[in-house]
């Protein structure tokens, strides 16, 4: 007896079917054509936020924080929205978001040796 | 507001994922690496040029600021470009597909501008640190946007070939990741090469 033939005589759904699954459902609440116009309208709105602060006389820290938080924000709207990763299998997110940390543990692993300043 | 997805044939993997899209997001953790490497080394070294030209003479942000919004909207129109075969509508992908293409090019028309410009006014890859680290970083950009638009053409022509329909929709989801990674490499050089520098204010 196969382990799939033990698994469907016991009625145990196959791993391969339970992800298929929890894909689907994942799947079927990505966003409409609308929802991404307005997420784009947000971007934009943010971009030109960005923009006029630069041009704004604002300390420098105060100017860096805003950036950086309007930057992030961004980044988690496409990535989150538009890459589906709000929608999709979880380890997805786990191959990307490993990939983050690395690069920000290089990134401060530089600092750390090269002994330079961020900003 | 959701909508069904095209039906995806379920292949036995050990995962249960399709392994194309699960490759895809390795490599695009893999290109975190890479490009985070890029932006220390342009971070560390930036200000430790003995020579000019600076940042500060050359950045031209209301320039810089159009072609961000460029690919920007290119995430937008890609986003709704697979939103479109997704409902089988093949017609509007093409449209969608094309209008990516058409920013993607415009984007790297105006790096390709900035680069002339940049040149004329003395930074080479050989003039200093900031020239050297600038060029490599927003080189490679360029390069990953441009096999993008690359992707996305031979995306287009193979669908008034006829060859993608509904069921494939997930070759447009990969291109749409790789390019939706593009974009979002930009918002962060956009910000911390372009808009954060230590000379401002």
């Amino acid at each position: 007896m196969t382990l799939a033939d033990y698994r469907k005589r016991r009625g145990i759904e196959s791993p391969a079917a339970e992800a298929h699954a929890g894909a689907d459902a994942h799947a079927e609440k990505h966003p409409g054509p609308l929802e991404y116009v307005q997420i784009g309208a947000v971007l934009a709105v943010i971009t030109g936020i960005e923009v006029a602060i630069y041009y704004i006389g604002i300390s420098y820290t105060l100017l860096v924080v805003a950036l950086l938080v309007f930057s992030a924000a961004k980044f988690t709207l496409v990535v989150m929205w538009f890459m589906h990763l709000k929608f999709d299998h979880p380890l997805f997110s786990t191959m990307f978001v490993m990939g983050f940390i690395l690069a920000l543990t290089i990134f401060a692993v530089a600092l750390a040796t090269v002994d330079g300043k961020l900003v | 507001m959701s909508h069904a997805p095209a039906a995806t044939a379920h292949l036995e993997t050990s995962t249960g994922l399709d392994n194309r899209k699960l490759l895809m997001w390795l490599f695009l953790g893999s290109e975190c690496l890479f490009f985070g490497s890029l932006i220390s080394a342009y971070l560390l070294y930036r200000d430790r040029s003995t020579t000019g030209p600076y940042p500060d003479d050359l950045f031209d942000i209301p320039f810089t600021s159009v072609s961000a919004f460029q690919l920007l909207m290119s995430s937008v129109t890609m986003v709704l470009a697979l939103a479109a075969i997704q409902r089988g509508n093949v017609r509007g992908m093409q449209i969608w597909l094309l209008a990516t293409a058409i920013l993607g090019l415009l984007f790297v028309s105006g790096q390709a501008y900035e680069f002339t410009q940049f040149y004329h006014e003395g930074l080479t890859l050989e003039t200093n640190l900031f020239g050297t680290t600038f060029f490599v970083l927003t080189g490679f950009h360029g390069a990953h946007v441009t096999i993008g638009v690359l992707i996305l053409m031979s995306l287009f022509t193979v669908s008034l070939q006829g060859r993608i329909q509904q069921k494939h929709s997930l070759n447009i989801e990969l291109a749409g990741l790789y390019w939706h990674f593009v974009d979002i490499v930009w918002i962060v050089i956009f910000t911390l090469v372009y808009l954060v520098q230590p000379g401002n204010n």
